[in-house]
């Protein structure tokens, strides 16, 4: 039941586990009926769940401008933006469940407890230059880990990554696009999406979490192959990609130490701030509280909802003929 | 100076301009995600049906006005749309049984638009009945669900349609406009659709086991421009950043 209260599982059959890692090794997709051992169950669990809530939290900062959005073309992209990060959180919960945990549950323990969303989804969207750097940055940051994710050892999983990459690629475009058009618009625009890029770039790059060295899950997932590079290279991969696109439409990133190392073509870039990575990851971000809030009021404002649909269902299953 | 098509358009277009915003309010608010999903949805055609329908009344007019200007330059007393669309969303149950009563009349009048003899109308009716099916089909569904469930759902429903249905004296309005364009074979006769929507509202509300109240109508002026004070909050929440910014593109 609770995934979180588990013991480690020490006592894994090892005739199971060696068969069970020579699949891993062989690059072989993991189906929900075949043998897992527990750890691995629970990981996965921990990291899909952990992806969906930060799908549904994610809803919050963007939607928070679907209101003001400046005309009626950018207020339809962002409402189905919105909407697909919704879908997402769905398909991937429904992924999630094959692994033995239902919905409800999973809900509760991160309304209720020690279950986390990614980090970035405690920043505030300030400005309406928010919602294009927020497609570039950190969508672009999702596809860079959910690329690799698409080949993640777990069938479910991948699947789950591979349609929703699609998607995110197509927000990705849309966010540099306006973040495009707010660079070559009046010296405001312009402003508000410099200060929008200076506000999101280093949380974008805490998005990859900790250095190797400090990553707590990092080694089984690597050689479980759910994750088949390290947060590093990744980091590295997403910077490479960014700078570029930046120069492209004039902004500036807010890092006095970033240059080109000629040598491996890779863009060197200062040391994150860890203090504030562990502060927003221990609940102290600008935005934490009034995430969780939200959420935790939607769910409990809509409980009616869900008990008079269940109700409905009750009354109405049994009777002859009112199936659809 | 404004011909009929033209204020015509604008009531249709501003219906689901200020519908959509209210619905789109639920975007991450939802009380389960597969409605944050459909009402979204729902919100996206409403705002898409919009900007049809307010360009085509900008070329209507002729006075190089398209949508966006439409929608983010003018002050509530040039809003066309009913009362009704852009009262707060209150709770879940609100927000069903407003889109049902609307959607419910709505199909009405675009099943008679998408065959009138302007094309291009008739064309964005045609797209708009289509989408107003799934709005009928989801809204009436969460009303009887939600009439029909358990003590408190019930109560609620009673009494969002309690809220609600005094305000629907405004869906049958009609004035010199429509007159002028039923002449012209354009717009609906409302003394017409008022049965065809009261048998398909009753049936559903019967289902639901809530009733419409008895009481008085409200007086209503969404058509002409007079609003409750709510519509104002709405507009400078939607048109802040457009106006802020005047002659920038986004």
């Amino acid at each position: 039941m609770a995934t979180e209260a588990k013991p480690a599982a020490p006592t894994e059959d090892p005739v199971k586990l060696a068969e069970f890692e020579a699949r891993c090794d062989r690059g072989e997709t993991i189906e929900p009926k075949d043998w897992m051992p527990e750890k691995y169950r629970r990981q996965l669990t921990r990291m899909m769940s952990q992806h969906a809530h930060s799908e549904v939290v994610g809803m919050l900062p963007e939607g928070n401008w679907i209101t003001r959005a400046p005309n009626l073309r950018r207020k339809m992209c962002l409402i189905a933006k919105v909407q697909d990060e919704g879908g997402h959180g769905l398909y991937i919960y429904c992924g999630t469940e094959t692994l033995g945990t239902d919905r409800a549950e999973l809900i509760d323990q991160y309304l209720y407890g020690t279950a986390k969303y990614s980090s970035i989804f405690n920043y505030p969207t300030l400005t309406w230059a928010d919602i294009g750097v927020i497609g570039w940055l950190v969508d672009g940051a999702a596809i860079v880990n959910q690329t690799m994710l698409a080949h993640a050892s777990y069938g479910p999983y991948a699947r789950a990554m591979i349609r929703i990459c699609k998607e995110e690629n197509f927000h990705k475009r849309q966010g540099y696009e306006l973040c495009a058009t707010l660079a070559r618009g009046t010296p405001a625009q312009k402003a508000m999406v410099q200060d929008a890029v200076n506000r999101w770039w280093w949380p974008s790059l805490m998005m990859f979490g900790p250095h190797d060295t400090n990553s707590p899950h990092s080694a089984d997932l690597l050689r479980w192959k759910v994750k088949q590079k390290s947060n590093d290279d990744l980091r590295q991969r997403f910077v490479n990609l960014t700078v570029p696109q930046a120069q492209a439409i004039g902004l500036t990133l807010p890092d006095p130490d970033l240059k080109l190392d000629q040598a491996t073509g890779d863009w060197k870039f200062g040391e994150i701030d860890w203090s504030e990575f562990n502060a927003v990851i221990a609940g102290n971000g600008p935005m934490n509280r009034e995430r969780i809030a939200a959420r935790r009021k939607a769910h409990e404002e809509g409980a009616w909802v869900r008990e008079a649909a269940a109700a409905y269902a009750a009354k109405h299953q049994p009777a002859a003929g009112q199936a659809a | 100076m404004s011909t009929p098509l033209f204020e015509y358009l604008l009531r249709l277009g501003d219906d689901r301009l200020i519908l959509g915003h209210r619905n789109a309010e639920w975007c991450g608010h939802g009380p389960i995600l597969e409605e944050d999903i459909a009402v979204a949805n729902v919100a996206l055609d409403q705002t898409g049906e919009a900007q049809l329908l307010l360009n085509l009344a900008g070329q209507i007019e002729g006075q190089g006005r398209d949508a966006d200007q439409l929608a983010y330059w003018r002050d509530e007393t040039q809003f066309r749309n009913l009362q009704m669309l852009e009262l707060p969303r209150g709770d879940f149950g609100f927000t069903m049984v407003r889109q049902f009563l609307f959607s419910a009349h709505a199909h009405f009048v675009l099943e008679h638009l998408a065959s009138c003899p302007h094309d291009d109308l008739a064309g964005i009716a045609a797209k708009a009945l289509k989408e107003n099916r799934y709005h009928l089909r989801h809204s009436s569904e969460w009303v009887v669900r939600l009439g029909d469930g358990t003590d408190e759902s019930h109560r609620r429903i009673q009494a969002a349609l309690d809220e609600l249905w005094p305000w629907t004296v405004e869906l049958f309005y009609e004035d010199a406009v429509d007159a002028a364009l039923k002449a012209e074979q354009i717009a609906p006769d409302q003394a017409a659709i008022k049965p065809k929507w009261e048998a398909m509202v009753t049936e559903v509300l019967t289902r639901a086991t809530v009733q419409p109240p008895k009481g008085p109508m409200r007086m209503v002026g969404g058509r002409k421009g007079r609003h409750t004070e709510h519509l104002g909050h709405l507009l400078a929440e939607m048109q802040i950043v457009a106006r802020s910014h005047p002659g920038a593109s986004w």
